[in-house]
């Protein structure tokens, strides 16, 4: 299993100078992860927890300020760009926004086609075989290659996002928001396009969500990410059943299902997320932690192992004082 | 009889093409729905079914092209569409309220937040400067915003996206609404601001005894904050009732799809039915409007369905639709 690691990160870290005051924006603060083959890791928080900085920094879309990525068993933290971009048929991004990853002047076909001319140096005609392939793999209508975008609706041009993301049967595939800007009746659609492409491309997955049903359903293993620190990493049978930090929590208790007779838990939580600019003292999230102790605004948790697979920082979990007590409404 | 009481409300989009042709698109299709005080009414669709035309047609905030063309509008037994424009905006933002998707283009950027909620209530309230200035700390504090009076003069750029809904909550509740439109009021916003904006809502509409309805496209805030859910589809409400009957046993096909395809139902194996496109609203079908769409569609759905009673105040507009008590309400068949 330890070879199958498609990749890891270690201490990432990422800051962003903000203007002429001198300031940076923590938007993530020292992550460790690794995703192997064939296995999507959901990567869940509010926004500002630095979601999105971690799918773009483990690509190299941005580079880290500190801590080493290593992909496919290589070193890729201090890669030039050059030396990047073969490596980049491996790696494929899905964004949240498919009207505005698409070029709206190109057609179809070729938005499809241009991962594998870029790539694989293919043949015109191979090229159109191929297209034709990813387009019926992603259930999308072979009329539709010789149109632009805007004939396209959202659900369809993310399929499109999906099939050029493919094309080069990457090693990894990071997935942005994937389903958040599509309406609730494409949305179950592309899930299932996901979950079958999973199981034949044998490829990793970073799955970035805040919705907490769609993680649910789509991840093998979940992080839950606060304020630019993975809180708790945690299997899919675990979270729901075992959340061990006090914010995931929470953030379970914030979530709605869809059945009117399933009781929710809410866990008051006050206010909002602090300003990644200054950064609480010791663990981040006892400004809003209802069982926050004077140790926890000095200390910074480190990870505690639970049980196989099963990883959360709070300092309170070594007295077994974790679980927020829970008032049933 | 009901706060709220819409019949048959029927609004269409008319204007003349670029050749110079009347085109007609029927995007509201005789919706009826009421509403009592102290109910909260959640209205769920998909993107284009209408939720928010339905909010905009009571409120009479329609604008060219847009026009309502048959159907009445009753609320606390005034009939809302007959009245005049000064009429209808002495009952905008004093006995029915709105709260928009987006707080941020909501708030006038260039007026401290404390003004524009002391604006709200002269404008309909009268009374002096500082009763009003009152309220709106008052108001302020019971929508759970942090330091009122620090806030007071705050501008809406300093605010985050849950406390700039939560002035938008506060200023629509200046008056004292009877009715509170909630359009998407937590779309943009992170789950546990989400949660904090929702129970600060369900609190407000018990305290206050209003009407309030919700229009989402989250099933889950449904089925946790609404007692009533009306299921919209291309202009048209295809179900409706009391949300957990409806959530339950959902007579529609179109409900039924929709409830199988939240991420919690969803089984993997099994193809989602739902999706494809919405029926062309200049061009509707005649009979029922989803036939396309069904699994279950026949020959006898080229004629429009009736609606339904499956149970006492559960309605599904559905020819297939069963009826739980057969012999009784199928009697004059």
């Amino acid at each position: 299993m330890v070879t199958d690691v498609v990749l890891s990160a270690t201490n990432l870290t990422k800051r962003f100078p903000t203007g002429r005051s001198g300031n940076f924006v923590n938007a993530v603060n020292g992550v460790d992860l690794c995703i192997r083959r064939g296995e999507v890791l959901g990567m869940v928080g509010e926004s500002g927890s630095g979601k999105s900085t971690i799918g773009r920094t483990i690509l190299r879309l941005t580079d880290p300020s500190e801590g080493q990525i290593t992909f496919d068993g290589r070193d890729i933290t201090n890669l030039p760009a050059k030396t990047i971009r073969p490596l980049r048929k491996d790696m494929q991004m899905v964004f949240q926004d498919p009207w505005s990853a698409l070029n709206p002047r190109m057609k179809i076909g070729d938005l499809i086609a241009e991962p594998l001319r870029i790539h694989f140096n293919m043949s015109r005609s191979e090229c159109a075989d191929r297209t034709e392939i990813l387009a019926k793999r992603v259930s999308l209508s072979i009329d539709f290659l010789n149109r632009t975008p805007s004939a396209l609706s959202g659900g369809q041009l993310q399929r499109v996002c999906i099939a050029r993301a493919i094309a080069t049967n990457p090693k990894l595939i990071v997935l942005d928001e994937p389903t958040s800007s599509l309406d609730l009746s494409v949305r179950a659609g592309i899930l299932e396009l996901l979950q079958e492409l999973r199981v034949e491309t044998e490829a990793g997955f970073l799955f970035i969500s805040h919705d907490l049903g769609t993680i649910k359903l789509i991840s093998d293993r979940i992080a839950v990410l606060y304020l630019g620190r993975i809180v708790e990493e945690v299997p899919k049978s675990k979270l729901f059943s075992d959340p061990s930090h006090p914010y995931t929590q929470s953030l379970l208790s914030a979530h709605l299902p869809s059945d009117p007779n399933e009781k929710i838990e809410r866990l008051p939580l006050e206010g909002e997320i602090p300003s990644p600019i200054n950064l609480p003292t010791g663990c981040s999230f006892h400004t809003r932690c209802p069982l926050a102790i004077n140790e926890c605004k000095s200390k910074p948790p480190s990870p505690e192992q639970i049980s196989a697979g099963h990883m959360a920082s709070c300092l309170r979990i070594r007295d077994g004082k974790n679980i927020i007590s829970r008032e049933i409404k | 009889m009901s706060l709220l009481s819409v019949q048959e409300l029927q609004t269409h989009f008319i204007y003349r093409d670029i050749d110079y042709q009347f085109r007609e698109a029927k995007a509201l299709n005789k919706v009826t729905l009421s509403l009592n005080a102290g109910e909260v009414l959640g209205i769920v669709g998909e993107t284009g079914a209408g939720k928010s035309l339905t909010a905009q047609s009571i409120c009479g905030l329609l604008r060219p092209p847009a026009q309502i063309v048959g159907g009445s509008v009753m609320f606390d037994g005034k009939e809302l569409l007959s009245l005049s424009e000064d009429e209808i905006n002495a009952i905008r933002g004093a006995d029915i309220a709105m709260v928009v998707q987006n707080p941020r283009s909501s708030l006038d950027p260039l007026t401290q937040i404390g003004k524009q909620l002391v604006r709200v209530h002269q404008t309909h309230s009268g009374g002096t400067i500082l009763e009003s200035r009152q309220k709106a700390l008052d108001m302020m504090r019971a929508v759970g915003i942090p330091d009122p009076l620090g806030r007071f003069n705050a501008w809406p750029h300093e605010l985050s996206g849950g406390m700039a809904q939560r002035v938008l909550i506060a200023m629509a509740l200046m008056n004292e609404p009877k009715l509170l439109i909630a359009d998407e009021p937590t779309t943009g916003l992170d789950v546990t601001v989400q949660a904090q904006i929702l129970d600060l809502l369900e609190d407000l509409v018990n305290q206050f005894d209003m009407a309030c309805m919700i229009i989402t496209h989250d099933l889950g805030i449904v089925a946790h904050y609404c007692d009533q859910v009306a299921v919209m589809f291309a202009g048209e409400i295809v179900e409706q009732g009391p949300t957990k009957r409806v959530f339950q046993t959902p007579a529609h096909p179109y409900t039924q799809q929709l409830l199988a395809a939240t991420p919690e139902r969803l089984q993997m194996g099994i193809r989602s039915q739902l999706g494809g496109q919405p029926p062309d609203l200049f061009n509707l079908p005649t009979g029922c409007l989803s036939q396309d769409r069904c699994p279950k569609s026949t020959k006898k759905c080229e004629t429009p369905p009736p609606m339904i009673d499956v149970s006492s105040g559960h309605l599904a507009r559905c020819h297939f639709a069963e009826s739980d008590n057969k012999a009784g309400s199928k009697g004059g068949d």
